[in-house]
């Protein structure tokens, strides 16, 4: 067992038609132990911009804490908000400081301008090698390798924020029920220009 | 003026906080993580108007192709880029890291940078990190001296070659290479060895394919060719 899946976790954002869906699943677990069951791995960084850290928990604690020092420093220094491109790099930054001694978390950045209603997905290794999700989802977690499957076979483009919700629960829901290290129900973040819609998945929790 | 109350301001750089307990982590029977590799095949050749570098265009992870549109083709300047194989974040890193020191060297001495610097810097930099920073390079250039092709292995060693291929694939790619490589090649020609010798990795190398990047280096500047090809049975 990799050190990566000792909490289990899975995440994935996916774009739509000037909204956006970031999903996390509900579990942290101790290798095959579930202990926790209302584990959010989704950090807000402002309600447009968002950052998913699956992986060892208390990595993702520390991460998620250093990464809010550096944003924080950020938007004092330059006095404006940052944007999905600039979090993407300093994270991506963050973490290849720790080349030699790696965080054991991947790197999810979701996020939306509000002005222009264009989308921003990134992910990255636990080295901080970009993806940029050109594809219209990204994903990271312990079944990454399902998730993959179900977003490449439910995902279309330029999907309205109702049905974004329908078709990224979907890939979710079945990509953690074909995994024992992720589930026990998800959170679903629906962002559009206006609004933050946060909803609450059920699902199986075996 | 430090102590376990009053620690140390971090030193700039690398940060190695996690290092003694990743060693703890992998001795108590925790498998190591898998990395990004871009898992690559690299070819490229000087041919009569200067340098062209190719690529193909997939990042695996283990068995899983974590990125179908990876860009292998590191730009340093208007007239230096390099293709590069291994670990995907060393390479990436490398390329800001270089492409910024070439820069600033730009700036001060306002004059086109002579591809040497940017090799210089590479190597040295690999060898301080004693092959710990993975990444196997191919460095093209145009300058003033003529037009440069170094291959550059992770320990930090390089040599110039008037053709070459890195990464996963490079067996492919340095027969047909070997086989057809010809000197005072047109840029036709060259395009096609390149293209072919990308496509014998792609073939032949699970970690290769999804595609052909091309760069091609001359006096008057640089072509980034993305998606030259995507061959059919490969999308």
């Amino acid at each position: 067992m990799s050190i990566e899946s000792y909490n289990g976790g899975a995440v994935m954002a996916m774009a739509g038609k000037e909204c956006l869906a970031v999903v996390c699943d509900k579990r942290l677990g101790a290798r095959l132990t579930t202990i926790g069951m209302n584990h959010s791995k989704i950090y807000e960084i402002n309600p447009y911009l968002y950052v998913c850290l699956p992986g060892l928990a208390t990595d993702a604690l520390t991460v998620y804490q250093r990464l809010r020092f550096r944003v924080n420093m950020y938007e004092l220094k330059e006095s404006r908000k940052i944007s999905p491109q600039v979090l993407c790099s300093m994270l991506s930054n963050l973490l290849y400081e720790h080349r030699f001694g790696n965080y054991f978390i991947g790197g999810v950045v979701a996020g939306l301008d509000p002005a222009t209603g264009k989308t921003y997905l990134y992910a990255m290794d636990c080295l901080g090698a970009i993806t940029i999700g050109t594809e219209g989802f990204v994903t990271g977690g312990h079944c990454e390798e399902q998730l993959y499957g179900t977003c490449e076979a439910l995902y279309r483009p330029d999907l309205g924020p109702e049905e974004l919700l329908e078709v990224a629960s979907q890939a979710f829901l079945s990509a953690c029920d074909r995994d024992a290290g992720s589930g026990w129900g998800a959170f679903v973040y629906i962002v559009t220009k206006n609004k933050v819609e946060l909803k609450s998945l059920k699902a199986r929790m075996d | 003026m430090s102590s376990a109350l009053l620690p140390p301001f971090p030193e700039p750089g690398f940060s190695f906080e996690n290092v003694e307990r990743n060693v703890s982590l992998v001795k108590k029977g925790f498998k190591p993580p898998k990395f990004t590799s871009t898992g690559t095949t690299v070819a490229a050749a000087i041919f009569d108007g200067g340098i062209i570098i190719g690529t193909d265009k997939r990042a695996s992870a283990g068995t899983i192709v974590a990125n179908k549109n990876t860009n292998k083709i590191h730009k340093i300047s208007n007239n230096i880029a390099f293709g590069g194989a291994g670990t995907a974040a060393d390479c990436d890193q490398m390329e800001k890291m270089v492409r910024a020191h070439v820069e600033l060297h730009r700036l001060n001495s306002g004059k086109q940078v002579p591809v040497c610097v940017a090799l210089t810097k590479i190597t040295q930099h690999l060898f301080r990190y004693q092959g710990h920073i993975q990444c196997a390079l191919i460095v093209g250039g145009v300058d003033k001296f003529g037009y440069h092709l170094h291959h550059v292995y992770p320990h930090g060693s390089s040599s110039e070659v008037l053709f070459e291929a890195m990464g996963s694939g490079s067996l492919a790619a340095i027969s047909h290479l070997e086989l057809n490589y010809k000197q005072n090649m047109n840029l036709d020609e060259a395009k096609l060895l390149i293209r072919n010798a990308i496509l014998a990795g792609v073939e032949n190398d699970l970690a290769s394919g999804n595609g052909i990047d091309l760069c091609i280096i001359t006096p008057s500047g640089m072509e980034h060719l993305v998606d030259y090809e995507i061959p059919v049975a490969f999308v």
